[in-house]
């Protein structure tokens, strides 16, 4: 059974990176990463987590560094994707750090928020603490390949007992410029004991054309922290994106995810989280809406690991046309995790008779004295609300706009910042209606 | 406003309506009764465009128009409104934003202006008397765990929001207690005028002592067996649907 594409391209680049001049604090994770790269390659549809998701039209193509020339990216250009402009915002072009597009002269007190390449020495304690912390280069063969590239990224640390109300986004965009190119950026999150803090990653393609990004995040949320983590996936319809964010918790913390996927012509979502502390829990929610022959595959893994702890975790996917969605949500509960409470929901819709679907839920549970519960849906718009709109003078495309959005709607609600529940609203709205509001 | 000449409807190949003819004048209510498996329902699926039903031969003249040729929505925005024995469930679709959506499809259908937000909540606040509903409905999904008497409350709020020409109520009165049935009759009445009629389809003869209809017709077999004043509901209430049965027998 081959498990492992080599992939050779990509680890002849993986080795000329790793052997390139780094920062001291990056180099022994660079070499970490690409011998892994160089032992596990890609991994065919043989490994189990990759059963239904194909890479190997990522091996195939040869994408070049990208090399971050932001001058084809203006801030008009921009606005659409930017929460706020009163928020700390960090901007990458092409795979690079963009100082003039970004916003960095709000920042909260109790926050820091900066560019890998800078916090390497202006926070090197928690650089040295949190890289492969919770994502070790031997997780896989995308995150040795992340690690091997290591250079790019960003570092967010939240100061203990801080309560941070404005929310600080990362936001990753590529442009013609960047077609035919790879990034691999690292962002590396500390929310120290008692904080609270809001993070936005955004992915933003400018271009139809075909780039790869691979991303790696890694989050520690301390004892009593509450982490809010939005991922708003938005690539180009050509690009290829592998991104994982792996956390760790602590006792009574709370780590809030949610994975908003729309872009991208082959896309990977994985949020992972253990729960290390007692008492803690995790919310991962997330909405992905394809269409075309797009492909995108969302992967969860929950890892009780103490007791008395909860997971939530609700997943709607609405697949048009002859997209295909994955959805795989492992929950792991240790047999030291007594009194977990776990409950997993995955709906699709399909909107046509050619999308297709693989939900898998996948309990191991270790404890005698656990709850948990896990329900997948797959079905159509409901045509007896289709009916009942039309009896009321609603037309057949919107009535089915609405009941699409409809179904999306309450995954939507769960998130708490109202001004980013508002733009994730209005764009899936968009998406599927004509109606402005 | 409304002829139904010799109607037959199947579903799934299965004939149901068997030679119904109707006429309809405005200002009038028309009563239509019978026992289970009657016919009754699916007249009212038919008049307004449920698709699972086919009309096999027959006409329906509304206004002078094929109704029968019309999509569901055009119905609606010609005035046609069925309030449905078992009101679906939208979760995710606030009542307010479809009852404009409604309201502003029938506007548009007319050549009119589409109201924004802040002037329909205005509108649709002032009906919420009429049916006893707490605004705060307005925010919630259309339907979602409401209670029976609080899903045919919404169907009359509709209703008062629509000001159909033809409105067809479909066992209405079906599952509600006393309470609930006034307020919805009472939203029926109050909607009542010389240039619109109402169907109003009842197993029972109860929701006629508040709606008073000008003629009631009993359906049994697919076929209309027996028409008359109102006093005709009185009599089935005391004698019941079997004599008439057995004399069609």
């Amino acid at each position: 059974m081959t498990t492992m594409i080599p992939a050779p391209a990509l680890l002849s680049q993986a080795n000329a990176a790793a052997a390139t001049e780094a920062p001291e604090a990056l180099r022994a994770e660079r070499a970490a990463g690409a011998k892994e790269f160089a032992a596990v390659g890609l991994p065919t549809t043989k490994v189990e987590d990759w059963h239904y998701t194909s890479v190997s039209s990522i091996a195939d193509a040869t994408f070049a560094p990208m090399s971050g020339n932001a001058s084809g990216v203006t801030a008009e250009q921009l606005a659409p994707y930017i929460f706020s402009t009163s928020w700390p915002t960090l901007v990458f072009v092409n795979g690079v750090y963009a100082p003039s597009l970004s916003q960095t002269t709000l920042l909260p007190a109790g926050i820091r928020v900066m560019p890998l390449a800078h916090a390497v020495t202006e926070l090197g304690d928690v650089v040295a603490r949190q890289l492969g912390a919770t994502a070790p280069a031997t997780r896989d063969g995308f995150t040795a390949l992340n690690a091997s590239f290591l250079g790019e990224g960003a570092v967010i640390h939240v100061a203990k007992e801080m309560v941070v109300d404005i929310p600080v986004h990362l936001l990753f965009v590529v442009n013609n410029a960047g077609v035919g190119g790879m990034q691999h950026p690292r962002v590396l999150v500390l929310a120290e004991r008692h904080s609270k803090a809001t993070l936005i990653e955004s992915w933003v393609g400018l271009t139809d054309g075909a780039y790869f990004t691979n991303t790696v995040s890694e989050v520690t949320v301390e004892d009593g922290a509450t982490l809010h983590h939005l991922k708003v996936q938005r690539e180009g319809r050509g690009a290829f994106h592998v991104g994982t964010i792996e956390a760790r918790q602590g006792r009574d913390s709370h780590y809030v995810s949610f994975a908003f996927a729309t872009g991208g012509q082959l896309t990977r979502t994985n949020v992972y989280t253990v729960l290390d502390g007692e008492g803690c829990g995790t919310t991962l929610n997330g909405l992905t809406m394809l269409d075309g022959s797009q492909h995108g595959d969302v992967q969860t893994r929950i890892e009780h690991a103490q007791p008395k702890c909860f997971s939530r975790q609700m997943y709607k996917s609405i697949l048009d046309e002859m997209s295909h969605g994955v959805f795989n949500g492992k929950v792991f509960v240790q047999s030291i995790a007594q009194q977990t409470d776990g409950k997993q929901t995955n709906n699709t819709m399909l909107l046509s008779r050619t999308a297709q679907v693989d939900a898998k839920p996948q309990l191991e549970i270790f404890a005698d004295d656990v709850k948990c519960t896990h329900g997948a849906t797959v079905g159509r718009i409901d045509e007896s609300a289709l009916f009942y709109m039309k009896s009321r003078g609603i037309d057949n495309e919107t009535s089915r706009q609405l009941l699409t959005y409809a179904f999306a709607a309450d995954v939507l609600e769960t998130i708490e910042n109202e001004t980013i529940r508002d733009e994730l609203e209005r764009i899936t709205m968009r998406r599927f209606t004509s109606v402005a509001d | 406003m409304l002829e139904i000449r010799d109607l037959h409807a199947a579903v799934d190949g299965t004939p149901i309506l068997k030679g119904i003819s109707l006429t309809v004048n405005a200002g009038e209510v028309h009563a239509v009764m019978g026992p289970n498996g009657s016919g009754k329902s699916t007249l009212a699926q038919v008049l307004a465009g449920h698709p699972a039903y086919e009309i096999t031969s027959g006409d329906i003249l509304y206004q002078g128009e094929n109704l029968a040729e019309m999509d569901a929505e055009v119905r609606a925005q010609q005035g046609v409104f069925l309030a449905f024995q078992y009101p679906v469930e939208i979760p995710g679709v606030s009542n307010a934003y479809f009852l404009r959506a409604a309201y502003n499809a029938k506007r548009k259908a007319q050549g009119l202006d589409e109201v924004d937000p802040m002037e329909f909540l205005d509108f649709v606040e002032a009906q919420l008397t009429l049916v006893d509903m707490d605004p705060a409905m307005l925010h919630r999904s259309v339907n979602a765990g409401f209670s029976g008497g609080e899903k045919k409350r919404n169907e009359i709020l509709q209703m008062a929001v629509l000001t159909p020409t033809l409105a067809i109520l479909d066992e209405t009165d079906s599952g509600l207690d006393i309470d609930a049935l006034r307020i919805v009759a009472n939203g029926v009445n109050v909607l009542k005028r010389p240039d619109n009629a109402a169907i109003v389809v009842t197993h029972y003869q109860r929701l006629l002592n508040y709606i008073v209809p000008d003629f009631v017709h009993v359906l049994a077999g697919g076929r209309i067996v027996k028409s008359g004043g109102k006093e005709l509901a009185l009599e089935l209430e005391a004698r019941g649907y079997d004599w008439l049965l057995e004399a069609v027998a």
